[in-house]
């Protein structure tokens, strides 16, 4: 790892002899900055990881141990205790289910507001944005009471529909962005030789539009995957999600470490990874939202 | 994105002027038909629940004393939710929170943004840029249960770290100071590289002869970065402030796992207080009116910032 970047840091030095004391330690001044920072942000994961891969004394040792015997018996624990890997399916399924109705109605949404202009249309757009800001803990409780009426509580249906609320507005918000930035001539022809909108929209329109869905896919998935607060509300046992199942370790006093740590870690690391290999996807999303 | 909204307006304008009747009624019609479901969707989910807390929010509505029914009773909910040290305290609290993790968020995630992208170790700062994306992506929860982990007094990694250098054993969680200080530490793990995300991509906007000129012309690094990149950063970190105070101001899975608002009720933000009126004391009408005040404060909040700091590039 270290030897490539030492060469490319030879190699692209600047000739610039007289500072080049000031300028050698800049640059070893800047290299320990970033590996603290690769640290700071990976310390917290590691240690999630090999906890959960510790036996129970090693939990406890002091000084920490970096180097230890691997053991998998907290993942053992946890899966025959039988309640981890539901949780996770549940997760999912709810994650991919509002993913999926989310984008299935706000896609259509946002190329109307891409391409078509209304009276009250920025008030329009204001609206869908501000439903983003809502906190939740104003429509937890209307959401239980409507949930328990409609016999919804502990379904996933009621937390795929909860999760609408920030869902629908963050795909409206990043693909008005990208049908924008699809050149009008394409949809136009299409339109002037008669198709209809409807049909411009999903056979041509919607295809181009793919790298802005996949980026707000991403981060519907994600938040949806880590929501809380509605889940705590809205599920009891059959439909619990795994963030409301890792909270449970909480109510007797930190004692199971390793399991704790195994749960977490099967909570976590998927969406981790996922989120490493999409990062630049993700950026996009996460930083189109902010600046514009 | 001028020259988009250019673009739509004009073409939209050849559209509707089409040749021809039926096209016409057609493109009237579309739009409607594209944003009703999401439209009406969002009416349900989103606007129904909030009608309704803002109804309860003028109800006396006791889950535990369901026979006293649901009488209306005018703005007592508000006045007792203003009246309510414990709210106010939580509300102050919050503030404190806002101001130990925002303004260092800000300073470092532009520090670090600033040291990705100008550093010459191009490989390491292309790692590390992946890595920003991964606290954004942690379940919160997950970081509270970590966080339990590592600021453990007795055993924890954090304690050890400050052994090597002579210091402690802290009380992380244990003392008020202490946990408030703790819970912004992992905040700001958390939330400063979405700032340093943010601040990266304002700084790739800026165009590169501007700072070579500038660089000609002033030695002084900070001359360059307040003078040339720091007008580019600006709407970005408008929509950090916005999007963290909105964020601070409904925190709550985090801190819930990491210290239940305690010791005591030392980091018992105003959302958290809010979910213990309404889902553990279950006084769900003066829940529903601190949850309305929260969010009318959320919108006053939004408009100022965008009224003090927004600039535009240009100017």
């Amino acid at each position: 790892m270290s030897a490539p970047i030492v060469a490319a840091g030879s190699v692209k030095s600047r000739p610039a002899p007289r500072r080049r004391s000031g300028r050698a330690i800049a640059d070893i001044l800047q290299l320990l900055a970033l590996v603290a920072l690769a640290v700071f942000i990976l310390i917290p994961i590691y240690w999630m990881i090999t906890t959960s891969l510790k036996s129970t004394n090693d939990t406890f040792a002091v000084p920490p141990l970096f180097i230890f015997p691997p053991t998998a018996e907290h993942y053992q624990t946890i899966i025959a205790e039988g309640a981890v890997l539901p949780s996770l399916r549940n997760s999912l399924i709810v994650a991919t289910g509002s993913t999926a109705l989310a984008l299935l109605l706000g896609t259509p949404a946002a190329y109307a507001m891409a391409r078509f202009d209304f009276r009250g249309k920025s008030a329009l757009w204001f609206w869908f944005i501000s439903n983003r800001f809502i906190s939740p803990i104003v429509v937890a409780l209307p959401f239980f009471l409507l949930a328990r009426d409609l016999k919804l509580l502990d379904r996933h249906l009621a937390l795929i529909l909860a999760y609408l609320t920030f869902n629908i507005p963050l795909v409206i918000w990043l693909c008005i962005d990208q049908f924008r930035s699809i050149p009008r001539d394409i949809d136009q022809a299409a339109l002037v030789d008669g198709a209809h909108p409807w049909q411009v929209f999903r056979s041509i329109m919607l295809p181009l539009a793919i790298p802005g869905v996949v980026v707000s896919a991403i981060l519907c998935f994600v938040f949806s995957w880590n929501e809380f607060l509605f889940a705590l509300v809205l599920t009891r046992s059959e439909a619990r999600t795994a963030p409301v199942e890792a909270s449970n370790f909480m109510t007797g006093f930190g004692v199971r470490w390793g399991a704790m740590m195994a749960t977490g870690t099967l909570i976590v690391l998927p969406v981790v990874i996922f989120a490493a290999i999409v990062s630049r996807h993700l950026v996009r999303g996460l930083t189109m939202g902010a600046v514009k | 994105m001028a020259t988009a909204d250019y673009q739509s307006r004009s073409v939209v304008d050849a559209v509707a002027t089409a040749p021809g009747g039926p096209l016409r009624r057609r493109v009237n019609w579309t739009p409607l038909t594209m944003l009703l479901p999401a439209v009406v969707a969002l009416l349900l989910i989103g606007v129904y629940p909030l009608i309704y807390a803002l109804r309860t929010s003028f109800q006396q509505f006791l889950v535990t004393k369901p026979y006293l029914g649901t009488p209306f009773v005018g703005l007592a909910n508000y006045s007792a939710a203003l009246g309510d040290p414990f709210f106010r305290d939580s509300l102050v609290r919050t503030g404190v929170f806002f101001l130990l993790t925002v303004p260092i968020q800000v300073v470092l995630g532009i520090a670090v943004a600033l040291l990705l992208t100008s550093s010459r170790w191009r490989r390491l700062s292309a790692v590390t840029r992946v890595l920003l994306v991964l606290p954004i992506a942690t379940t919160p929860t997950v970081i509270g249960l970590i966080g339990r982990l590592i600021y453990n007094r007795d055993f924890g990694l954090l304690n050890w770290a400050f052994s090597l250098i002579g210091l402690g054993p802290f009380n992380w969680l244990g003392e008020p100071k202490a946990a408030m200080i703790t819970v912004a530490l992992t905040d700001t793990w958390q939330w400063m590289p979405f700032v340093a995300l943010v601040a990266m991509s304002g700084l790739t906007s800026v165009p590169p002869d501007i700072v070579e000129a500038s660089k000609l012309e002033t030695s002084d690094v900070w001359e360059t970065f307040r003078n040339v990149q720091l007008p580019f950063l600006l709407p970005g970190l408008t929509a950090v402030l916005i999007i963290r105070t909105a964020d601070i101001l409904k925190m709550f899975d985090m801190i819930f796992v990491l210290t239940r608002g305690g010791p005591g009720v030392s980091t018992e933000l105003v959302s958290i207080y809010v979910q213990r009126v309404g889902f553990r004391i279950f006084d769900m009408g003066l829940a529903s009116a601190m949850a309305i005040l929260l969010l009318i404060l959320c919108n006053v909040l939004a408009q100022l910032y965008i009224r003090i700091f927004y600039r535009e590039i240009e100017a």
